[in-house]
């Protein structure tokens, strides 16, 4: 037999990674509109007092909320993307593209309009409110992935769905456009900041439930990486390896959905983590193997959207950058060195 | 085989598959057969003849018509998808998306069906994964990417994949498809040497004739309308069954040589006769593929017809009446033949 491949190589990644993670946490709790020097954050962070009460309403009301939030929204969306590319067997799938957030938007968009006449989160802030909001997007997203698993039987070839993909979500958008016609200006103005994506948006007293949700997803995720590792020889043989394949894809389909539509409904639609950070996690270990890839993906969902989130809140006293005019700058060039690659790349073959 | 042992049978099978708008197409009715431990059977049959529709069957993937399948004494409808994928392996030509797994990885695959929950190899399973590897022969590669292996050792691997899985029936589809001549040579004799070392039943549907015909321990014929033929080998060649196994005029069996070839009309005759049985088989061959129908007939015998003596392969003498004429080579003799039309 010829030499494993090297276990230490995985562990000295997965250390490294961690310790950008750790570092692009502290980053995101440092740096921001207001300068607070690093010793009064540690304080704040301890517990301690600190010289102005304003900066621990603001570390621990702001950004200690979005850090966490955006942890947690790169590692559900990129474990959604890699469930989505292993289900559909499709190295392209996303939930982005598949239109899989645009019908969480939707189900936020109805929500909003049929409780107060106006689109957005930031009015809404009564428990039921969310609940509403996370049902609608969760439905909405179910209702797209729903769609694009019918049209998976028919459509065999992998680009062709993708563009029925493309084709649903674009209908989607339609819906959307519409209902912000019939909306008021604030809701329009509101629909529009949070369709640019922002994980400022979840508060303190909305993070538990935001996490909660996004936990069980993640969960729910880990247990099916023995399912999802026999899907990877296709339907037939992972029914002849014992799997339960109607199950396991209705899984597969709630936690993306789950996952989807909890980043979507706090964070807004939040494009390319979903499609980018598998290849990413791929290409750093070197393995399709889900019992590895699925926790390197979490791990370098979390990294990227912290940088993003980063780059977004730069610009300091001048306001914060949308993330979306961040994600599709570092995604899309993953996704064109993968797909000029493809040949070389040992997971496409 | 006296001693071998049934695994499977098959009493009045009726097969088929749902059509689009709820009708249901009928492939065969009435199968009735056997698999035995430690035999290789090659089910043959043209394109349509629903060679797929039965190994499905068989594997459980789609349910029967009529009739039933027992699978070690047990109706094969009753077990559970565990059950099932303990007792039937399967290969088939599906396109996978294992690239990125070493081929030890795509081996342990084959283990789901005996570990837990979250699918840790223990030390039995990391043993019968290296066992399984090195009965392909592929050891080498064990830690390589299946990206990186070439399309017999990939067809190996996922040989290695259902042996890993040890299931005493194993179904191939095509398992020789897309390979070059060595790798079907040699995939074949391997799944030969693994029915008999390790007492599986093994059941392959191939277009690869020649070879099915060297190693298959039992053939089954699947003839479009026609139902299914089943039986040894030699004794189905024997009593003509592989003649009509196409149902095509133009095609012949070679019941001599096991293999198959176009019946044409020649337009003309030639006596021929040859010094041993190669040198007689490649001079009709060359005389056949150049319109000449050939009589074989040793010694003298007086025809107005002209006659060919193969002496040697650099030796062939041409009687045309009294023109007699020497070749050095068969090219010689077929530019010669050429030039005469």
């Amino acid at each position: 037999m010829n030499t494993p491949p090297d276990k230490l190589r995985e562990k000295r990644l997965l250390a490294a990674l961690l310790v950008v993670l750790l570092i692009l946490c502290a980053a995101n709790l440092w740096f921001g509109s207001v300068r607070i020097p690093a010793s009064a954050v540690w304080d704040i962070l301890c517990g301690r007092e600190c010289e102005k009460e304003v900066w621990k309403f603001i570390v621990l009301e702001s950004r200690l909320p979005q850090m966490v939030a955006a942890l947690l929204s790169g590692a559900a969306l990129a474990v959604a993307g890699l469930l989505l590319q292993t289900a559909f067997n499709n190295p392209l799938a996303g939930p982005s593209i598949l239109g899989i957030d645009t019908g969480a938007s939707l189900g936020v968009a109805l929500v909003m309009l049929f409780r107060g006449g106006s689109l957005g989160l930031t009015e809404t802030t009564t428990l039921t409110g969310f609940a509403a909001i996370i049902a609608g997007a969760f439905i909405g997203s179910i209702i797209v992935l729903g769609t694009i698993l019918f049209f998976s039987t028919i459509v065999k070839n992998n680009i062709m769905l993708l563009i029925v993909g493309i084709m649903v979500g674009y209908i989607t958008s339609s819906v959307i456009s519409l209902l912000n016609y019939f909306a008021t200006a604030e809701g329009v103005h509101s629909y529009t900041i949070w369709g640019m994506g922002n994980f400022s948006g979840v508060t303190g007293d909305q993070l538990p439930y935001f996490a909660l949700s996004v936990l069980v997803g993640l969960f729910i995720a880990i247990l099916l990486i023995k399912p999802l590792n026999a899907l990877l020889l296709g339907d037939r043989y992972a029914a002849n390896l014992g799997v339960n394949i109607r199950l396991t894809r209705n899984l597969l389909l709630i936690v993306t959905g789950l996952l989807t539509a909890s980043t979507t409904a706090f964070c807004g639609p939040i494009s390319f983590i979903g499609l980018a950070v598998p290849h990413i996690a791929r290409l750093l270990l070197g393995s399709s193997n889900h019992n590895t890839l699925l926790p390197m993906t979490m791990l370098c969902g979390a990294v990227t959207t912290l940088l993003c989130n980063l780059i977004c809140i730069m610009p300091g006293e001048s306001g914060i950058l949308p993330i979306n005019a961040i994600t599709p700058v570092l995604g899309a060039p993953v996704i064109i060195y993968v797909i000029i690659n493809q040949r070389k790349i040992q997971y496409f073959n | 085989m006296e001693s071998a042992t049934a695994i499977l049978s098959a009493q009045q099978l009726g097969i088929g598959y749902k059509t689009g708008h709820g009708g249901v197409k009928r492939v065969h009715d009435g199968l009735s057969f056997t698999l035995h431990r430690g035999e290789l059977t090659g089910l043959l049959g043209a394109n349509g003849s629903g060679k797929s529709t039965l190994l499905r069957t068989l594997s459980a993937s789609q349910p029967p018509l009529a009739g039933t399948i027992q699978i070690e004494g047990r109706n094969l409808s009753t077990l559970s998808e565990r059950e099932l994928s303990r007792q039937i392996g399967v290969v088939l030509t599906d396109k996978t998306q294992t690239g990125g797994l070493t081929v030890y990885e795509l081996v342990a695959l084959g283990r789901q069906p005996h570990t837990g929950f979250f699918g840790r190899l223990d030390r039995h399973d990391r043993q019968v994964v290296e066992e399984a590897i090195e009965a392909v022969g592929i050891a080498h590669k064990a830690h390589s990417y299946m990206a990186q292996l070439s399309d017999g050792e990939k067809q190996k691997a996922m040989i290695a994949k259902v042996l890993a899985q040890e299931c005493p029936l194993v179904i191939l589809d095509e398992p020789t498809a897309f390979l070059d001549v060595v790798s079907r040579i040699e995939t074949m004799t391997l799944l030969h040497h693994i029915a008999a070392t390790q007492n599986k039943a093994i059941l392959l549907s191939t277009h690869d004739i020649e070879q099915a015909l060297v190693l298959a321990d039992r053939l089954w014929l699947l003839r479009k309308d026609r139902g299914m033929c089943d039986g040894v080998t030699e004794d189905l060649i024997l009593n003509g069954d592989l003649d009509t196994l196409f149902d095509r005029r133009d095609i012949c069996f070679d019941r001599a040589h096991g293999s198959y070839y176009p019946s044409v009309q020649w337009e003309k005759e030639i006596v021929v006769e040859a010094d041993d049985e190669t040198l007689l088989h490649w001079t009709v061959n060359a005389l056949n593929r150049n319109n000449y129908g050939c009589r074989i007939a040793p010694g003298e015998s007086h025809t107005p017809l002209s006659r060919l003596t193969a002496k040697s392969k650099n030796l062939l003498l041409l009687q045309t009446g009294n023109d007699e004429r020497q070749f050095t080579s068969f090219a010689d003799l077929i530019g010669f033949l050429k030039r005469q039309d």
